[in-house]
Parts: structure tokens; C-alpha cells; sequence
């Protein structure tokens, strides 16, 4: 290296150092969704049972888009038997559980559905495109979706039974 | 009264470290022994000083003392006496208290071991040191003041985290910690040896051993990390790519690259700037994952809460990576090689192979873990890297490692002849594909798993022959077989706790591979009476009891195991409600064995204890990793004995 070019050396280190800085900027956890308040993105995907789900057709029922991956641990496992208890209480009542399942294997996806045997339908979002439309940042993440096909609610994080009850409660109150 | 004193004595410690470090320098410069000599009382002062604010830490929170903010978030009436003094470093504040004071415990050995022996270099290593220690005690005093009075004083305390209610929380933040700061001696002397233009070898051999010990504590703090994972988190796994995680795995693995390294320096006079650039590289790296789990720049499940904290950090990483550097541009033209690599087929390619491999693996788990942000920063898109990415970039990395494990060692410097490559690999190579053919015939089906396990039998069955070769040798001497074996593993100490460590790598690897391959697990909802199977174990449900202990109370779960048709055994997976905590915690109950274990998690139950649901979990052959551990250790030991024999 000629004497006088050596001198950038500490120069390769700046960009990573701004990259850093530029993360204080960012709260990755409280992430706000343009979204909320928003229609829904429509979608049409095909479950893993081969039946077709199309977003557009459950206007008029609260619907909760749960985005998820069996390679989410532990998050996507403590949240499975809860919407499946959701999805069981409330299923007469209108409200319908979705299960996008994002950047995985069909095989672990399908061991994941057996293991917590999972009733509601859950699709695969093949090349990603659901998960664009959501802006998922990171499995999991839930919408809740009033009966106007609005969204009312994201939930960053494993939904806990709480979140589950009061959002769609509250939900199905608002006639 | 806690508060003031805890303050006053980190103030006058940070201004006695500041001038240490100046003092020291200066010494160094005009050649003042004085100088340095009172630098050297600075450091012992500073020792004396932290080591009183920790002690005061911990008798306050011994005597419940309030008015300490620490104490009272971080601690409860009903805490037990233990971890109450594991609590002193159970979040943010209290883990730089203790971060600090290894760091001046590190500082006095160094005082006490290289005063004499390490002339030149050790005014300057003397400086490095106390001014990391400086940056500490100043994030102590300002940015994390572990002192803080609370206003008014609470009558009780919120209370330790649950989940750091555990054995393993006492010792993993300790190991951790103990490796971390470790790596501040080496970089010192690489700093001290830019400034003073004695880059040769000296300061390779000088801190030889605190590498390796440093090496091995972040070793222990990952794996104690992975039992606390594994057997608290309660979700089955040690090991989740989390970015705090990755934080620690980062520095392992160029201190594992310096440790090969520094080999081919000692040896072949070469890779002078790159053995400097990997103890920058190790060491800022560790400082970045300090950034990484207090600045809450990047999401994780086990961060430590933010605060303005991030920007201290940030600025010191900085700072010592741009200094590194110029100090690096500086003595350029001492840093060239001398030696030259004659064949592509020795040890020194199989070395720096082995150095690139590492550091690849770092740098993608480097890249994986910032991902998000650039994504973001150039992009505007968010986005999360997950266990996949980490696992398909690196599994081909560590197998290409493993097989260098087998190689590096036995085959010969400079040049390998075909002969030397038959002596040594032939009959491993061999063993090694017959074992990988009988492993498909008995019906492994994952490839990965095939070659990990055959890739194991090579290296082991390589380490063998060189231990039959050498023993032989000494046995035509006249030794006895034992007695050989003995001698010759210390009189070679180095060498062999080296291949021990290996054997340790290749017993946690097939814990891992076993584990990832054949683990089964499942989750069900059981009557009382009611029975259920998994992987050989049947589960009987039995009931639940309440109880209530000194600080939370508790519901426990009954279940009769019975693996085959052995006598049957009782696990008791529990939840436990804390009052300060809005969702009970998980208290997870196992049992372990060599071949699988068996991992029992209390779900939602019932009131009445009519029924109960419990994920059940089949894991296999992970306790090889906690062996491995063991082993890990062995081979470390053996390995910073003192050296027997001078090597040639």
C-alpha cells in the first residue's frame, strides 16, 4: 500500500459505525404500522389443505392475520394454543382466525399445525407477498381486522389470551 | 449513606484511573520509571476503590438497603440471601459494576505478572488498560448510575427477575463477563506493541495463556447461557441465534481464529498484521455486544432495558476501532510479513483456511445480526433474520471446520509429502467414509447429520493416531503404556490439551447434530388419569397442588413418566406466579440422560386440576453438549500448564 493511502484505513470502519448510529434513530420493538386505521390488504392464498382462503370474502367478520413461522421459537409456540383457543370460543360468533405462515418449510410448517393441532386455516405465503403488503418485520406479528375490513390492531410479539379476548371483544362490540 | 459512599468512591476511582493512564504514557515517552510506578499505585487504588463499590453493592443488597434504586427494583423482601448477591449483577447498572471491577482484577495481575518481564511494552499495556476501566467507571457514574438514590425510599422492593432466579444466572454472567473483559489484556498488548514498534512475536507469547483463558470463559459463558436457556426458558432449545446471543459467539470466533493464528506467527514468522487486526477485531467485538445488548439498537428477548447508555458505548467502539486502525496505518510498514507460505499443502494453509472459516462465520452471523438495520438504512424496509439464515450459512462453515480440525494438526509444516499425507489420513479418511456408510445404512436420512457425524469420526480417529504413533515411540523406549500416555500428554501439554479441546468441540457437536436431527416434541391437553406417548416415554397426568413460596406462589403439575417398561418416575413441571410479573413464569422439569432427554413444560391447567396442558419434549443427545463442556474444560487446564519443554 503507497504511504499516503494507508491513512484511509480507519475510514473503512465508518460506514459500520454510522450503520450503528443509525439504529438509535429506530425502536425495533414499538414498531407503529402506517397500517392501523387502514383497509386491510386483500389477499388470496391457499391453505395448506389445499382450500382457498380470500380475505375479501370474510367482510363483515372480525378477522384475526396472524403471520408466523415454525422457525420462530419460542414466541410462535407460546401463541399457537391461544389462537387456537380463540379460534374455538369465537368461531360462532363470527370471527375468523388466519394463519399466514412466512419464510419456511412446508414440512416443519405442517409438523408445527399437527403439533399444536391446529384447526383454523393456515396458508403458506409463497414468495412473500402477503408478508410485504403487512410490512412484517418479524414473526410474530397479528392483525386484527374490524368487520369493515379495517385494521384495527397490530400485535408485535406472541398474542396472549388478554390480547386475544379484549381486541376481539371489542371488536365485535363495536356493531 | 450507601448512595454517597458507592459515588465518592467511583468518582475518585475514575480520576485516579484517568491519571494512571496519562501517567503512565508519559513514563513510557520520557522514560520515567516513576512515572509509571505511580501509574501503577493509580491502578491498585483503582482495584481497592471498585472492589469497595461492589462489596458495598452487595451488603446493600444484603441488608435490603432501599434508598439504593438498584436494590429496589432489583430486589424484594422475599428474595432468597443467594441471589441477592447474584442480583448485584442481574441488570444493567450492577453488570458494568462487575464488568468494571474483573477489569481492575485483570489490570493488578497484569501489574503483578508483567511489571519486570514485559519492560517496554508494559507502561503502554498499563495505559490501554486503565483507560477501558476509565470509559467504565464513567458509564457508572454517568450514564448508568448504579448509586442512584430512590426518592422516597420504598418500603419493599419490586423484586429480581424471575427468570434470573437461577444456579445458572450465578455463574453464566460471571464466565461471560470473565471472557469479555479477558480479551482487554491481549488487545492491550497489541496496542501497546503498535505504539512502541515491537510487533514481533513477544506479545503473541506474553498473553498466550490469557487468550486461551479468556477464550475458554467465553466458551463456558455461552454454554452455561445454553443451559439456562435450555433448562429455564423452557422452550426446549440452547441455542436461538437471538442477537445477544450472536453478540458473544462473535468474539469466540475470531478468538478462536487468533488462537490458530498466533500458531503461524510463533512458528513461520508470518500474519504479524493479521494476528493484530483479529485480537482489534475479537476485542471490538466484544465491546459491540455490550452496544448490542444495552442500547436496545436491535431487537431481542433477552436485552437488558435502554437507556442513553447506547451512545457511551457506541462512542467508546468508535473510538477504539478508529484509533486501532491508525495505530495499524501507522506502523504499516513493520507489519509486513517475513515469512512465506511454500505449499499450498501444510499447515499453514490448513491453518489460515481455518482462519478464514472463522472469521467468515463471524462476519455472516456479524451481518445477520445488523441485518435489520440495513435493510432499513438503505431500503426503508424492515425486515428479520431468523434461525435459517444463521443455520444455512453457517452449518457448511462449521463442517469445512471440522474437517480442518482433523487435518491442521497433523499435517506437516511448509510442505506436506504424499507420504506424510498417507501416514496420517489414510486410515481416517477410511474410517471416517465407512462410517458414514454404515450411519446411512442404519437410516440416518439427514445429510447434514451423515456428514457431522463422520466428519467426528475422522478427527477423533486422526487424534488417535498421532496419540498411538507418539505413545508407541515412548513405549520403545521402554515406558509403559499408561505411565507413556501420562508423560506424554504433559511434557506436551500444549499440544494435547489442544486436541482434548477438540475432542470437546466434536462431543458437543454430535449433541447438536443429534439433537437437531432427532428431537421430537408435542403438546397435549391430558385428563386427570389420562395418559400419553412420545419418542419411547409414556405420560400419566396426575393432578395439580398450589403452594406458596417466600416470594411467589406456585402450581405444580404431577406427571408419572415411564420410559419402556422401567419402574415409573415422577416430574413435576411447575408455573409460578410472581407479583411483580403480569404472566407466570415456566419452571420446566427434566430428566437427563445420554441418549435423549426428557422435557416437560406445564401449560394451561385447569383450577380444579381436572386437566392439564404440558409440552412435552423429546430432545436428544444434548447433555453431550453439556460433556463436551466438561471435557472443554480438562483440555484448557492441560493447556495453560505451565510448558515442560521449550519448543523447538
Amino acid at each position: 500500500m503507497k504511504r499516503r493511502w494507508r491513512w484511509l484505513l480507519p475510514l473503512a470502519a465508518v460506514p459500520v459505525l454510522a450503520l450503528l448510529a443509525y439504529g438509535f434513530k429506530l425502536n425495533p420493538r414499538d414498531v407503529p404500522s402506517p397500517l392501523i386505521g387502514r383497509p386491510a390488504s386483500p389477499f388470496t392464498l391457499t391453505a395448506f389443505d389445499g382450500t382457498p382462503v380470500d380475505l375479501a370474502a370474510l367482510r363483515g367478520k372480525v378477522v384475526v392475520v396472524n403471520f408466523w413461522a415454525s422457525w420462530c421459537n419460542p414466541a410462535c409456540y407460546e401463541e399457537a394454543p391461544v389462537l387456537e383457543r380463540g379460534w374455538r370460543t369465537y368461531r360462532d360468533r363470527d370471527v375468523v382466525v388466519l394463519g399466514v405462515d412466512i419464510q419456511d418449510k412446508d414440512e416443519a410448517a405442517l409438523a408445527f399445525i399437527r403439533n399444536f393441532s391446529l384447526t383454523f386455516k393456515n396458508s403458506p405465503d409463497r414468495g412473500g407477498k402477503v408478508s410485504v403488503d403487512y410490512g412484517i418485520y418479524g414473526v410474530p406479528e397479528t392483525f386484527f381486522i374490524d368487520r369493515e375490513g379495517r385494521i384495527h390492531r397490530k400485535h408485535v410479539g406472541a398474542v396472549t389470551e388478554q390480547i386475544f379476548r379484549e381486541t376481539v371483544d371489542t371488536l365485535l362490540a363495536a356493531k | 449513606m450507601i448512595p454517597e459512599l458507592g459515588t465518592g468512591a467511583l468518582l475518585v476511582a475514575l480520576v485516579l484511573c484517568l491519571y494512571g493512564a496519562v501517567m503512565a504514557a508519559l513514563g513510557a515517552r520520557r522514560g520515567r520509571t516513576a512515572y509509571v510506578e505511580s501509574a501503577q499505585h493509580a491502578a491498585l487504588a483503582v482495584f481497592v476503590l471498585v472492589t469497595t463499590c461492589i462489596l458495598l453493592l452487595i451488603y446493600a443488597f444484603l441488608t435490603f438497603d432501599f434508598s439504593v434504586r438498584y436494590v429496589a427494583n432489583n430486589t424484594n423482601l422475599g428474595t432468597p440471601f443467594y441471589y441477592r448477591i447474584t442480583a448485584v449483577w442481574g441488570a444493567l447498572e450492577g453488570s458494568i459494576v462487575l464488568w468494571s471491577w474483573m477489569l481492575t482484577v485483570y489490570t493488578l495481575v497484569v501489574v503483578l505478572r508483567h511489571r519486570t518481564s514485559a519492560r517496554e511494552l508494559y507502561p503502554y499495556v498499563l495505559t490501554v488498560m486503565l483507560s477501558v476501566i476509565s470509559f467504565f467507571l464513567l458509564v457508572m457514574t454517568v450514564a448508568a448510575p448504579v448509586f442512584a438514590r430512590s426518592l422516597p425510599i420504598p418500603a419493599d422492593g419490586r423484586g429480581l427477575n424471575p427468570l434470573l432466579e437461577d444456579s445458572g444466572m450465578i455463574t453464566h454472567p460471571v464466565a461471560l463477563y470473565l471472557g469479555f473483559t479477558g480479551f482487554t489484556v491481549p488487545f492491550a498488548f497489541a496496542i501497546a506493541a503498535l505504539i512502541t514498534g515491537r510487533v514481533g512475536d513477544f506479545w503473541i507469547t506474553t498473553t498466550r495463556r490469557w487468550t486461551i483463558l479468556a477464550w475458554y470463559f467465553l466458551a463456558l459463558g455461552l454454554l452455561i447461557g445454553g443451559w439456562w436457556s435450555y433448562h429455564v426458558l423452557g422452550w426446549g432449545g440452547y441455542w436461538a441465534w437471538d442477537p445477544v446471543e450472536n453478540a458473544a459467539f462473535m468474539p469466540w470466533l475470531t478468538g478462536t481464529a487468533f488462537l490458530h493464528s498466533v500458531m503461524i506467527q510463533e512458528r513461520r514468522r508470518m500474519l504479524r498484521l493479521w494476528n493484530i487486526a483479529l485480537v482489534i477485531l475479537t476485542f471490538s467485538l466484544t465491546l459491540f455486544g455490550t452496544f448490542l445488548t444495552r442500547s436496545g439498537v436491535i431487537a431481542s428477548v433477552h436485552a437488558f432495558t435502554q437507556g442513553a447508555i447506547g451512545i457511551f458505548f457506541l462512542s467508546f467502539l468508535a473510538l477504539v476501532v478508529l484509533t486501532s486502525l491508525a495505530l495499524i496505518a501507522w506502523r504499516w510498514d513493520v507489519l509486513g510479513a517475513q515469512g512465506t507460505l511454500d505449499s499450498v499443502v501444510s499447515r499453514e494453509s490448513a491453518f489460515l483456511l481455518n482462519n478464514v472459516l472463522l472469521v467468515a462465520a463471524a462476519f455472516t452471523v456479524f451481518f445477520g445480526t445488523v441485518f435489520p438495520l440495513i435493510s432499513e438504512a438503505v431500503r426503508g424496509v424492515k425486515v428479520s433474520v431468523g434461525a435459517p439464515f444463521f443455520n444455512q450459512v453457517n452449518v457448511p462453515l462449521f463442517l469445512s471446520l471440522m474437517f480442518l480440525m482433523g487435518v491442521g494438526p497433523l499435517i506437516a509444516w511448509r510442505r506436506a509429502s504424499l507420504e506424510n499425507l498417507k501416514r496420517n489420513f489414510l486410515w481416517p479418511i477410511v474410517i471416517g467414509a465407512v462410517a458414514a456408510l454404515v450411519l446411512r445404512l442404519l437410516g440416518v436420512r439427514s445429510t447434514v447429520a451423515v456428514v457431522a457425524l463422520a466428519l467426528t469420526i475422522f478427527v477423533t480417529a486422526t487424534i488417535a493416531v498421532d496419540l498411538l504413533r507418539a505413545t508407541r515411540a515412548r513405549r520403545l523406549m521402554g515406558e509403559r503404556a499408561l505411565p507413556a500416555l501420562g508423560g506424554l500428554l504433559l511434557r506436551h501439554n500444549r499440544r494435547y490439551g489442544g486436541f482434548i479441546v477438540h475432542l470437546a468441540v466434536l462431543v458437543m457437536a454430535v449433541g447438536v447434530t443429534g439433537s437437531q436431527a432427532w428431537s421430537v416434541h408435542t403438546e397435549t391437553t391430558l385428563q386427570k388419569g389420562e395418559q400419553t406417548e412420545l419418542g419411547g416415554y409414556t405420560v400419566r397426568f396426575d393432578g395439580l397442588r398450589e403452594s406458596q413460596e417466600s416470594n411467589h406462589g406456585k402450581v405444580t403439575g404431577s406427571f408419572t413418566v415411564v420410559a419402556g417398561r422401567g419402574a415409573g418416575d415422577v416430574l413435576e413441571p411447575a408455573k409460578k406466579f410472581y407479583p411483580q410479573e403480569q404472566s407466570p413464569i415456566a419452571y420446566v422439569d427434566y430428566r437427563l440422560g445420554f441418549v435423549d432427554d426428557l422435557y416437560l413444560v406445564l401449560g394451561d391447567f385447569a383450577r380444579d386440576g381436572s386437566h392439564a396442558t404440558v409440552k412435552m419434549q423429546v430432545n436428544r443427545m444434548v447433555s453431550w453438549i453439556w460433556i463436551g463442556g466438561l471435557i472443554l474444560t480438562l483440555g484448557t487446564l492441560l493447556a495453560v500448564l505451565p510448558e515442560q519443554r521449550k519448543t523447538a
